[in-house]
């Protein structure tokens, strides 16, 4: 095993993390928000609002009919805007972010909407406020659900690094198509798929793990 | 104590309107348990869940204590709401949190402090018989267990009325009158006036001293237990009766009917 080898790999799976670490943090803060905004606006919900429930569901549509390399290629100009370069690692979160952002929105909307009616009911009964039935019902009744829907999700951000690692963004997906594709560095090839594999195991075993736990923790019988 | 004044609700549908409640005129006394009943789709449930707005009535008002609940804005509507606890035939619990937690709820989100909270929990759980239940979630319990956290958690701001849609109705007859001791226990205790509707008339002739009967969205009869149970005037009053004696007679002589 040469050094190139070894840093090359080292390097593309650290940028790997990074960035679905970092877009997946910024893709949670914008669509954890507008999934639960989805839900709740909708008519006969605690903050009934159809207009701009049906605003919000447009944009979601919209951003979600492209495909990741087009939506890459289009928010690049938004990338410059926010971190100033077009190229990298840095770039290539701006559009990660607000391409998952309402991905995970939906994931969410339909993990919160699982909530029986009955229970927020139960909670507006004893004269809960809309914030408070978020906070305290809403989401602590979803979390396994949540769980599952938000690793979905990173393991969708994976695919979406690799697609902008085609236009420079770096990270496994650059590697795999710069010195995989482009340089028949078959040994670089394999390792990336091995490590995406592997990658996307450990992320699924994770969520799969933590939303047992909760489930264990609520549903066990002494 | 309760008061509902010509309460109508329609619902629109694609198909047209559908009026479940028709021109409900109604009195409960403070401290009375009081019973409807009404076959399905009578539009019980509609009207008890009038009475705390999670259903909105078309028209009509309803006064419970001192306060009319018609008229009352949102903010209004949530505090009022803290003094009307209801309990739900599917029980409605939180899963997500114990015992506990679930009766703290409704503490918790009128900002009392934890020592409060604490004093409070103990003290409900205790009447409600949970104490040892603390720390269960609602799946580790049984039915009537659950229903107990479900009175718990309505009596936990200490309410002036108890609304009951259907509590018993997913319980065994061994549970579901443990149920309404508990809840005739806490009518004594608390003073407290209980409306509940129901669609078993053994409920009613359990535990209510005044009952109405509900026949597609009207009152049809209104008065004291025994006097309906002794002479019926309204055909589901009738019956209802009826269906009883059978069902007395036949577990006395299988296949025995009333002539």
């Amino acid at each position: 095993m040469t050094e190139d080898f070894k840093m090359l790999i080292l390097k593309g799976l650290s940028e790997t993390i990074e960035m679905v670490a970092i877009s997946g943090f910024i893709a949670l803060l914008i669509g954890m928000p507008l999934g639960i905004i989805l839900v709740v606006t909708k008519k006969g919900h605690i903050l009934e609002h159809e207009k701009l429930n049906k605003v919000l569901a447009a944009v979601v549509n919209a951003i979600r009919s492209l495909p990741s390399i087009i939506l890459i290629v289009v928010l690049l100009p938004l990338a410059r805007l926010i971190v100033g370069t077009t190229l990298g690692m840095k770039a290539a979160i701006v559009p990660i972010s607000i391409g998952i952002a309402p991905f995970l929105a939906r994931i969410i909307e339909t993990s919160i909407e699982e909530v029986q009616w009955g229970k927020i009911e139960a909670a507006l009964a004893v004269g809960a406020k809309p914030f408070q039935i978020i906070l305290k019902v809403l989401i602590p009744e979803a979390l396994p659900s949540l769980v599952r829907g938000i690793t979905i999700s990173i393991i969708s951000i994976i695919e979406f690094t690799a697609v902008a690692g085609a236009i420079g963004a770096g990270g496994l997906g650059s590697l795999a198509i710069r010195f995989g594709y482009e340089r028949f560095r078959k040994d670089i090839m394999i390792a990336t798929v091995v490590l995406l594999i592997c990658l996307v195991q450990l992320i699924q075993f994770s969520g799969d793990h933590i939303s047992r736990y909760i489930n264990k923790k609520r549903y066990k019988f002494d | 104590m309760i008061s509902i004044r010509n309460l109508s609700k329609t619902f629109s549908t694609p198909k047209g309107d559908i009026q479940v409640l028709k021109d409900i005129n109604l009195e409960v006394e403070k401290g009375d348990i009081f019973g409807i009943i009404g076959f399905s789709g009578a539009g019980k449930s509609t009207m008890i869940r009038c009475l705390n707005r999670l259903e909105e009535p078309t028209s009509g008002t309803v006064v419970i204590g001192d306060k009319n609940i018609t008229d009352m804005n949102k903010d209004e509507l949530r505090e009022a709401r803290k003094k009307i606890g209801i309990i739900f035939q599917d029980f409605n619990l939180f899963d997500s949190m114990t015992v506990y937690e679930n009766v703290a709820f409704p503490l918790e989100i009128s900002g009392y402090s934890k020592e409060k909270i604490k004093n409070r929990v103990g003290e409900i759980l205790d009447l409600v018989d949970l104490n040892d239940k603390v720390d269960s979630y609602p799946a580790q319990l049984s039915g009537g267990q659950k229903q107990r956290v479900g009175i718990a958690r309505a009596l936990a701001n200490k309410p002036d009325v108890l609304l009951s849609d259907e509590a018993t109705s997913a319980l065994d007859p061994q549970t579901t009158y443990s149920i309404l001791e508990l809840l005739r226990d806490i009518n004594k205790k608390l003073n407290l006036t209980i409306l509940l509707i129901t669609h078993e008339l053994d409920v009613v002739k359990y535990i209510c001293n005044n009952m109405a009967v509900i026949e597609e969205g009207k009152i049809v009869e209104v008065g004291s237990t025994d006097s309906i149970f002794l002479n019926p005037k309204s055909d589901t009053a009738k019956k209802f009766v009826k269906i009883m004696r059978n069902l007395s007679i036949n577990s006395h002589c299988p296949g025995g009917e009333v002539i």
